[in-house]
């Protein structure tokens, strides 16, 4: 565990990425491969699952560290991080014992059926018999939220760099999900398909938002346009007359689609597609809400299928007849898929995402701001000779997205957030005018700089009107525009609306609060993108 | 806060100290210490910019701190320095300075008046830095303590391991040719930096303000290394040096000539990994000249006082533990004064 909790603080320690793979490279050189195996799976957050009540570790915590349970929470409201106040509040170990990572896991796997005191005493016994860094790291492990500020990405490249293997292949031995105990590592990190892992994805290709004037991107006739879908970007995978279905997060989601089961016999074995799942009915998509809720559903009922049903939106073909066709161009790949969709009766569950036409960018610039108009959130571009690429890159594909909505709120209520930002209020409920009563409308945590936080965290501080729990209610003084992805009808909320997205596009500080907007404006926005 | 003080004081102390909304207040001697306000006779325990304020008439503090003093409320101010240990009597009461430990000049304050010892503790730390006079118990009565650290999460590492750390991460940054930049207050932490350092990596330089506090200590009789950064300095000098900042410094266009450089910032906050990352630096080092949780409780248990008044932090945390853990008189007292900015604290 020694060197595992070395490499965290390595990584914690820097904000640079090449700081972070080279950390991870020497992890990776002196590390054993069953140790490996797990450092790995949890990078790339697979995170075994939580063996022990939080309420448990922290009596037992406290009560190691001599502490009453009320001054071992105020450590952890201030803290913000369960792991970590645990770590800093435990007296000095009393011996030492080493375990590696892989034993370490295993030793929290091997408890889950033993009862809470012998839980408290192993756990206690562990704690007492390692350094302050390991405990931090150990606590992760139990508490079971393992951001390291890492991406995937990163590891796959340490990977790349330490297999002196391509990352589009590590990329793919990544995907899905996979057990530590039962992969070896050159199984996992092999040149040959995995015949076994038929079920796998290949890596996502994303695009990066477009910042600068598309006029520098050259002539319009270069790229592909289509639209971008507000669904769950996903691909569809048939091999060996079996069908499953993988979300952009690596989720498989097959058995939520049963209606694209037929696929599977009438699509040829070693079909790959690219595209967006959307709710779909007569010839355009339903309110993305509507997809959410059917995710939710533990059960699709008959009638669910009926009032949603689902299609996709082709936008790429990535296998053919078995054959990895990723590094064709688009122009060849979009012919192939065409081919596909209109070889095989795929009628009502596959389409193809249509090509928008533009003669110049301008013309382009008047459709993406009436984007909503159109049921999509702005445009994709793609250039015609783009290979099919793994992980979000620049340069051949951009997501051009429609303007946000806004609307100007009065914040109302803070709350404090979380890891890095423990300790501030990070936070925020805003609210709109209805009559001269503020109703809240929106929750958002993004947006602000770090300066912004830190004046309004004092700001809060000095304007609370009451507290409870973690939140305080303020004053309500201060209007801050908030702009969203979506708006809803719904009637879960106060406000009888839900947004997507909601965060904070500017502090208003312009604005009084009188001229914050009315809970009619809102409900005009349902109509606007409607 | 305030007012909850006076009803449950109210017994006992309408004689040797009450809080005011200018600061500790002494009726009998008619004096304040570490006044926020301006006042009339005015005890500072130390130069630190939240318990030395401008605009009093007079000034009295331990001897050490009477050039910094000067150097930070001007050169006008009367001011009248004390050595530790001796004893002054002011309308009968007999008030007397010790060492706090905190930086150098930092005392505890203690009025005795009828029998009665009050001791205000200012900020202080147990550890020796090896600068400042070493932090002193001294028995009394009442003990007013700052718990900036109040809280059992602080629990600060050995400040020579600390050192280490900040020597290998230099020596580590040179090797790739870069320069290392130490961000801490000017006064205080600079010099507990310049002290731990290892000279024989590369040369030391001090921002303005750290260069200024430097110049005030060298008046009464404290040598430090280190040479002041100038408009001038040619960029070519800053080789795998280290340049030892105010946290004002931190994104300033000052910074620019020391490129590449890596920053390590040190502070007792850095304990928490919440505070390492939100201020954005390449390290955080744990180096306080505050009293952790294990140190406030040892110096709390060493003076013997039945009534604990924990200000300048986290005081009601501080307070209740008192109560429930030692079984004594703890008292929440809230610190009026907002910090403008907080360099120098
Ligand atoms: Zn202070
Ligand atoms: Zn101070």
């Amino acid at each position: 565990m020694e060197d595992f909790s070395t490499l965290f603080t390595e990584i914690d320690q820097t904000t640079k990425t090449n700081a972070k793979v080279a950390a991870l490279v020497r992890y990776f050189e002196k590390a054993d491969s069953a140790d490996m195996l797990w450092a790995i799976a949890i990078l790339s957050g697979n995170t075994p699952k939580r063996s022990i009540k939080l309420g448990n570790l922290k009596a037992w915590a406290a009560e190691l560290a001599g502490l009453p349970m009320w001054l071992f929470e105020e450590c952890y409201y201030i803290v913000g991080d369960l792991a970590e106040t645990i770590a800093l509040c435990l007296p000095p170990p009393t011996g030492q014992i080493e375990l590696g990572l892989r034993e370490t896991i295993h030793l929290l796997k091997g408890i889950t059926a033993r009862t809470d005191e012998e839980k408290k005493i192993l756990i206690c016994r562990h704690w007492m018999h390692i350094g302050a860094l390991e405990r931090f790291v150990f606590n992760k492990l139990m508490t079971g939220n393992f951001r390291m500020g890492l991406s995937k990405q990163l590891v796959i490249r340490a990977l790349s760099i330490h297999f002196g293997m391509d990352e589009q292949m590590i990329a793919h031995s990544l995907m899905g999900k996979w057990d530590p105990d039962e992969e070896k590592l050159d199984r996992l990190f092999t040149e040959e398909p995995h015949t076994d892992r038929q079920y796998q994805p290949y890596p996502f290709y994303l695009a990066y938002p477009l910042e600068v004037d598309p006029s520098s991107l050259g002539d319009i006739h270069d790229w592909l346009v289509e639209k971008k879908y507000d669904g769950i970007r996903g691909q569809i995978i048939v091999r060996q007359h079996k069908l499953y279905i993988w979300s952009r997060g690596e989720e498989l989601l097959t058995d939520k689609f049963p209606e694209f089961e037929t696929l599977a016999s009438v699509l040829p074995d070693g079909t790959v597609l690219d595209g967006e799942i959307l709710p779909w009915k007569d010839g355009r998509p339903l309110p993305f809400q509507v997809m959410q809720t059917r995710i939710s559903r533990k059960r699709i009922s008959p009638k669910t299928l009926l009032d949603t049903p689902l299609a996709m939106l082709c936008y790429d073909l990535l296998e053919l007849g078995g054959k990895d066709i990723r590094i064709l161009e688009m122009r060849m790949r979009r012919k192939m898929l065409m081919d596909l969709l209109e070889t095989y009766p795929t009628t009502g569950l596959l389409h193809l995402s249509p090509q928008l036409h533009f003669d110049n960018w301008d013309d382009l610039a008047v459709f993406r701001a009436d984007a909503r108009l159109h049921d999509c959130e702005g445009v994709m571009l793609k250039k015609w000779d783009s290979p099919y690429e793994a992980g979000r890159r620049r340069g051949k594909w951009w997501k051009w997205k429609t303007q946000a909505l806004t609307i100007d709120g009065v914040l109302i209520y803070a709350q404090s957030g979380h890891g890095r930002r423990a300790n501030l209020f990070t936070d925020y409920t805003f609210a709109v005018w209805d009559g001269d009563v503020l109703v809240p409308f929106a929750k958002a945590y993004s947006g602000l700089t770090d300066k912004e936080i830190a004046e309004l965290d004092n700001w809060v501080k000095r304007h609370t009107v009451t507290k409870f729990g973690p939140v305080r209610s303020v004053h309500p003084l201060l209007v801050f525009e908030i702009a969203f992805e979506g708006i809803q009808r719904s009637s879960r909320h106060k406000s009888g609306v839900a947004l997507r997205f909601p965060r904070i596009l500017r502090w208003r500080r312009d604005k009084s609060v009188a001229e914050a907007n009315h809970i009619s404006d809102l409900r005009a926005l349902i109509h606007v993108q409607a | 806060m305030l007012r909850n003080y006076f009803y449950t004081g109210l017994l006992y102390f309408i004689k040797m100290l009450e809080f005011s909304d200018r600061g500790i207040y002494c009726p009998q001697a008619d004096v304040y210490i570490d006044p926020w306000k301006p006042v009339g006779k005015a005890i500072i325990t130390h130069a630190h910019s939240d318990h030395a304020r401008p605009g009093s008439d007079v000034y009295l503090c331990q001897l050490h701190s009477t050039e910094l003093l000067k150097q930070r409320l001007g050169f006008g101010i009367k001011v009248e320095g004390l050595e530790y240990g001796k004893h002054i009597q002011i309308n009968g009461v007999d008030i007397s300075l010790f060492p706090a430990g905190h930086i150098i000049g930092s005392a505890q304050v203690r009025l005795e008046y009828k029998g009665e010892i009050w001791v205000v503790s200012g900020d202080y730390k147990l550890t020796d830095d090896g600068i400042s006079t070493p932090f002193e118990p001294v028995t009394c009565h009442h003990f007013i303590t700052e718990c900036t650290f109040g809280l059992p999460i602080y629990k600060f590492p050995d400040q020579q391991e600390v050192f280490d750390d900040m020597n290998r991460f230099w020596q580590d940054n040179a090797c790739e040719g870069m320069n290392t930049v130490f961000i801490g207050y000017s006064l205080g932490k600079a010099q507990r930096i310049v002290q731990g350092l290892n000279a024989g990596i590369g040369p030391v330089f001090l921002h303005g303000a750290i260069a200024n506090i430097h110049e005030a200590l060298a008046r009464q009789g404290f040598a430090f290394p280190g040479e002041r950064v100038q408009g001038d300095t040619p960029k070519e000098q800053f080789y795998k040096a280290v340049i030892i900042a105010p946290t004002s410094a931190l994104g300033s266009p000052w910074l620019k000539k020391f490129s590449p450089y890596r920053i390590g910032f040190c502070s007792g906050w850095m304990q928490l990994r919440g505070a390492r990352r939100r201020r954005g630096v390449d390290r955080g080092f744990i180096l306080s000249d505050h009293a952790d949780w294990d140190q406030l409780n040892a110096a709390v248990k060493a003076t013997g006082a039945q009534h604990i008044y924990a200000t300048h932090g986290y005081q009601h945390v501080y307070a209740h533990w008192v109560r429930e853990a030692y079984g004594l008189e703890g008292h929440e007292v809230q610190s009026f004064f907002q910090p403008v900015d907080s360099e120098d604290i």
